[in-house]
């Protein structure tokens, strides 16, 4: 019983973690890229504004930050529940 | 010597490494030609999935759609890595612990069906093979040009070396091919576009100097870009003035196609450990991200490129003449580009000079009825030109058209293997041995795949011929059908408990037919030109356009899965267990062959 109780626990947790960062990655991408560029054009960045920049490279740097955060975050998550495969 | 030997020298030489390495590494058993026996590190891995993703539609054709269009098009640039994220937490891991070869198999044994399998097995394949159609407008492109023949031939010659080229080998030998071909593939798209940049802005990233001042006029390169688009009557480049709400949805939906793509799902279960699925997908992305950072800058570059070289003293001076075109050195990738029959130009008003310009601009019929323009005269510029004659046009050393050419052939023939790949385990594993012939031999079982791969590169091929756009939006298609009907059942396959056999059929068949009928409708039955009923200029469903159906298509898979379920019986304990064991990482041995 524990033990499901532990995988439980581990679950919740995990979903906590993707939530987050699918926040962050719908805010990055649809967020400041398409839908608040009106509200961040006054912030200009090189010949053009934020949210251009956001929509060209920077919704791409946050991601390759998200799937890191999130593979460091849920191995360390896997040990301290004792899930992980060895 | 001249381009057509270098070119045929670079793509030799590469064709000959990949080939060499395909032999040395060849598949020996059934489980090495899907999976490579899963010895494959997260870092390599990560390398052969960025060659496997980065098609034809990413290096060949991208760039250009984005440097004509501008902001607007950065759908691509966020929905093609965005799908990363989402594959990374909601997938990867999961397919891995479950730990059997292929996304069809998985959804048969979660939705404890074989019509649930079945169903997968023919979304993949009409997925994929949408795809296929894609690459070979590429391929067509690519050969077109290095063998200075009409896109045609090229495009059947193209054929004739993808099918010789996937049939070598399987996961194993391509895994390591792929490595080789993204090394040529990423060293071809970035030293043009960093001489460019220096060029330009002085800036050896091409990504900052995107961001940086034109070195010429001491403006930012975007500002300089902006001010000699609008002269000319074009939209402004860094501006939104597509619909937003068509934007989102083509952003979504090659987010969510990315993640139901069985060739770049097929990758995750190629790696030892369910945590290093996870670290595959980011090593993934970090690959993926040293092209589609510089793809931004390629197409502004471009662009400004492009449009000098027509205004060479100013959008305000004399264009440039005909003459200047025929016999000026810097001007010959438009006569060999010509002869592909995918750039042309006329001198509509006969003044020995072409004026290119947006004559469906009203701010700019004044300006033309007052210099005597009749209208743009560069009649053509098919946008899947750009990338390949981009070294032509900004007038760099023969060698890096060499380059580019070779790069352009591997970005396509490695997905184009992959998804071959895909397709024939499809038919053979799926299909043949997992429902039709349970006792087919390890022998024809392979045979049979490679039938199968013949047959989709012939389907693929006869519909290159008149494809339903340029590569990028024909691959986008292929996203779109893969959202509709694989993601949503994987997605609900490991999030929920609940949703059970029928839900699931229900679903995956409701988001692909209601997808591929909303296609269908805009870009012909069947793909055959002339049978659409509505285009995408003027969509049937207020602002959505065929290309960002795929999104919707997911939503009903969903609703319909949620309502199917309710209606009917639960499932059974063991797949409730199935599911929890999927979610935790423990006890994820090496894969199972078929049960």
């Amino acid at each position: 019983m524990s033990d499901e109780n532990n995988d439980k626990d581990y679950w919740s947790a995990n979903l906590r973690i993707i939530m987050w960062s699918l926040v962050i990655w719908a805010l990055v991408s649809f967020g400041f890229g398409i839908l608040l560029r009106p509200v961040l054009s006054g912030i200009s960045v090189g010949g053009s504004d934020l949210g251009f920049w956001f929509a060209q490279q920077g919704s791409i740097l946050v991601f390759l930050a998200l799937i890191f955060n999130y593979a460091w975050r849920m191995n360390k998550l896997d040990r301290e529940y004792g899930v992980d495969e060895q | 010597m001249d381009q057509f030997t270098i070119n045929l020298l670079f793509v030799g030489a590469s064709f000959a490494l990949y080939i060499g390495i395909a032999i040395w590494a060849r598949a020996g058993s059934t489980s090495e030609f899907y999976a490579a026996g899963r010895g494959v590190h997260p870092v390599t891995n990560g390398m052969a999935t960025a060659a496997d993703w980065m098609s034809a539609a990413s290096f060949i054709s991208m760039a250009g759609l984005i440097a004509f269009t501008g902001y607007d098009n950065s759908s691509f640039l966020m929905g093609w890595t965005g799908g990363y994220v989402l594959l990374a937490l909601l997938l990867a891991p999961y397919l891995r612990k479950f730990g059997k070869f292929t996304v069809s198999e998985f959804i048969g044994d979660r939705f404890y069906s074989s019509t649930a399998r079945m169903v997968a097995v023919i979304c993949l394949i009409v997925a994929s093979t949408t795809y296929v159609i894609g690459q070979m407008t590429g391929v067509g492109v690519a050969f077109g040009r290095f063998l200075e023949v009409d896109n045609t031939t090229g495009l059947l010659i193209g054929a004739c070396v993808v099918f010789a080229y996937a049939v070598f080998g399987g996961m194993k030998g391509v895994t390591y091919t792929q490595v080789a071909q993204y090394v040529v593939l990423i060293l071809a798209y970035t030293i043009p576009a960093i001489f460019i940049s220096l060029q330009l802005t002085g800036n050896p990233i091409p990504g900052l100097g995107l961001f940086g001042d034109h070195a010429a006029s001491g403006e930012p390169l975007l500002t300089k870009l902006d001010a000699i688009v609008t002269d000319l009557g074009f939209n402004e480049y860094t501006m939104h003035h597509a619909d937003t709400l068509n934007m989102v949805l083509f952003t979504l939906s090659l987010m969510i196609g990315t993640a139901g793509l069985p060739h770049v799902i097929m990758r995750f279960f190629t790696v030892p450990k369910v945590s290093d699925a996870r670290w595959s997908a980011g090593w993934a992305l970090v690959f993926i991200a040293l092209l589609y950072l510089t793809a931004p800058a390629v197409g502004a570059m471009a662009r400004l490129n492009i449009t000098e070289m027509f205004w060479p003293n100013g959008t305000d001076q004399a264009a440039v003449s005909v003459e200047t075109i025929q016999s000026d050195p810097n001007y010959d990738w438009m006569l060999t580009w010509q002869k592909t029959g995918l750039l042309d130009w006329e001198d509509k008003n006969g003044d020995g000079m072409i004026q290119y310009y947006n004559d469906g601009s009203e701010a700019m019929a004044a300006t033309a009825a007052a210099n005597g323009w009749t209208g743009n005269e560069l009649t053509k510029f098919n946008r899947d030109i750009l990338v390949l004659a981009n070294p032509e046009i900004a007038n760099l050393p023969g060698w890096v058209s060499g380059l580019v050419a070779a790069g352009g052939l591997a970005a396509a023939l490695s997905t184009a293997a992959g998804l071959l790949l895909a397709i024939s385990s499809a038919v053979s594993h799926d299909l043949l041995k997992g429902q039709l012939t349970p006792n087919i031999s390890e022998k024809n079982e392979l045979m049979a795949a490679r039938i199968a791969m013949a047959v989709a590169i012939a389907i693929a091929t006869y519909l290159g011929l008149n494809p339903p756009g340029f590569a990028a939006q024909t691959v986008a298609l292929a996203f779109g059908l893969a959202a509709a009907s694989i993601f949503p059942a994987l997605m609900m396959g490991i999030f929920s408990t609940r949703i059970n056999n029928r839900g699931a059929v229900a679903g995956m068949l409701a988001g692909l037919i209601v997808t591929l009928i909303y296609i269908f409708l805009h870009k012909g039955w069947f793909f055959i030109p002339g049978t659409n009923s509505f285009t995408d200029a003027d969509p049937l469903l207020g602002t959505i356009k065929s290309t960002s159906f795929g999104a919707i298509g997911a939503a009903i898979n969903f609703t319909v899965a949620y309502i199917v379920t309710g209606m009917t019986k639960e499932i059974p304990r063991e797949i409730r267990e199935l599911v929890e064991s999927v979610r935790v990482p423990r006890g994820a041995g090496a894969a199972q062959a078929d049960h």
